[in-house]
């Protein structure tokens, strides 16, 4: 049963998790800011673009430290990979997948503030009803997403 | 807010380190691939359940403890809160339509920028369509936002 639902095991899965909530407790910590990826998708665009919805305060305000968390993110599964893990790792997800998936990701964590870091993890973590609600949506539509892609014979 | 110039000098090394951690935990855990998000939304494994659970389990238990126990950050002077948005229409919107595009992709943002530091390239065409969407979002929020101030002010 457990074999069959976890094949691959639980441990680096749980403690990739912990980890992330670490990462997130350290800027908590230190800071008072609790630290989602997505914002950067659009507080970045405020250095090129004048729409006001880009340029809002808030956003201005933490655009440069978004642009550093992202950094750190990038270098720490860099340091993973080709410290610890099997070195460079490549998908085959087909680019279309990625570039359409990519686009419906963008528009939708951005209108449903917050993604699987921001609801997922710290929403969730905060017990907070929306985020539940968001988690809850998004999960099974990508579930049932996912599976229709499947059923499609579209693979991996 | 604290401006840039009034930042602790310690504040932006912490971010990074806090990335730092929170990009190795992703690549760990295996989100950083697309093939293992899709096998866990495809009932084939469901080990990415311990991820999300872990993660907001020690976020969790430390806002909780922080809120309980501590009054304000150290270098910010920022209050210790939790995470709560208000809930509206959009958080439902929001999650059908990332939620969609999770389920074809396989990759979300924070998953997408580790997924570059393994190494993984095609992820690019990922982030590009997620900056992409999030700017259409903006831009549209932002012409919606701009003829309501029109209309407000023609009045």
């Amino acid at each position: 049963m457990v074999q069959a639902l976890f094949p691959n095991g639980v441990v680096q899965y749980a403690l990739g998790g912990i980890l992330v909530g670490l990462g997130v407790a350290v800027i908590y910590l230190a800071t008072g800011i609790i630290a989602g990826a997505s914002t950067f998708l659009e507080s970045t665009w405020s250095y090129v673009s004048d729409q006001s919805r880009f340029n809002r305060a808030s956003y201005l305000a933490t655009r440069d430290w978004r642009i550093v968390f992202t950094l750190g993110i990038v270098l720490g599964a860099a340091v993973y990979a080709f410290g610890v893990g099997d070195g460079a790792w490549t998908t085959d997800v087909q680019w279309w997948r990625l570039l359409g998936g990519g686009f419906l990701v963008g528009v939708g964590t951005r209108v449903g503030k917050g993604c699987t870091s921001g609801h997922g993890v710290c929403g969730v973590g905060s017990v907070s009803n929306t985020s539940l609600v968001n988690v809850a949506t998004f999960l099974a539509v990508a579930i049932g997403t996912a599976q229709l892609v499947q059923a499609l014979g579209v693979s991996p | 807010m604290a401006h840039a110039e009034a930042r602790h000098p310690l504040f932006i090394p912490v971010v990074l380190v806090g990335g730092l951690i929170f990009g190795f935990g992703l690549a760990l855990s295996g989100m950083t691939k697309p093939e293992v998000v899709l096998n866990f939304l495809q009932f084939e494994d469901f080990g990415l359940l311990f991820v999300m659970g872990g993660g907001a389990l020690v976020t969790g238990l430390t806002m909780a403890l922080a809120t309980k126990f501590l009054t304000d950050a150290p270098l910010t002077g920022k209050p210790y809160g939790r995470r709560l948005k208000s809930f509206d229409r959009n958080v439902l919107v929001g999650g059908v339509i990332f939620g969609a595009g999770w389920g074809i992709s396989g990759i979300c943002p924070g998953a997408a920028y580790a997924s570059l530091g393994i190494g993984n390239v095609p992820v690019l065409w990922a982030l590009g369509g997620m900056f992409l969407g999030a700017y259409a979002q903006g831009y549209w929020r932002s012409k919606r936002a701009d003829d309501a101030t029109s209309v407000a002010t023609a009045d």
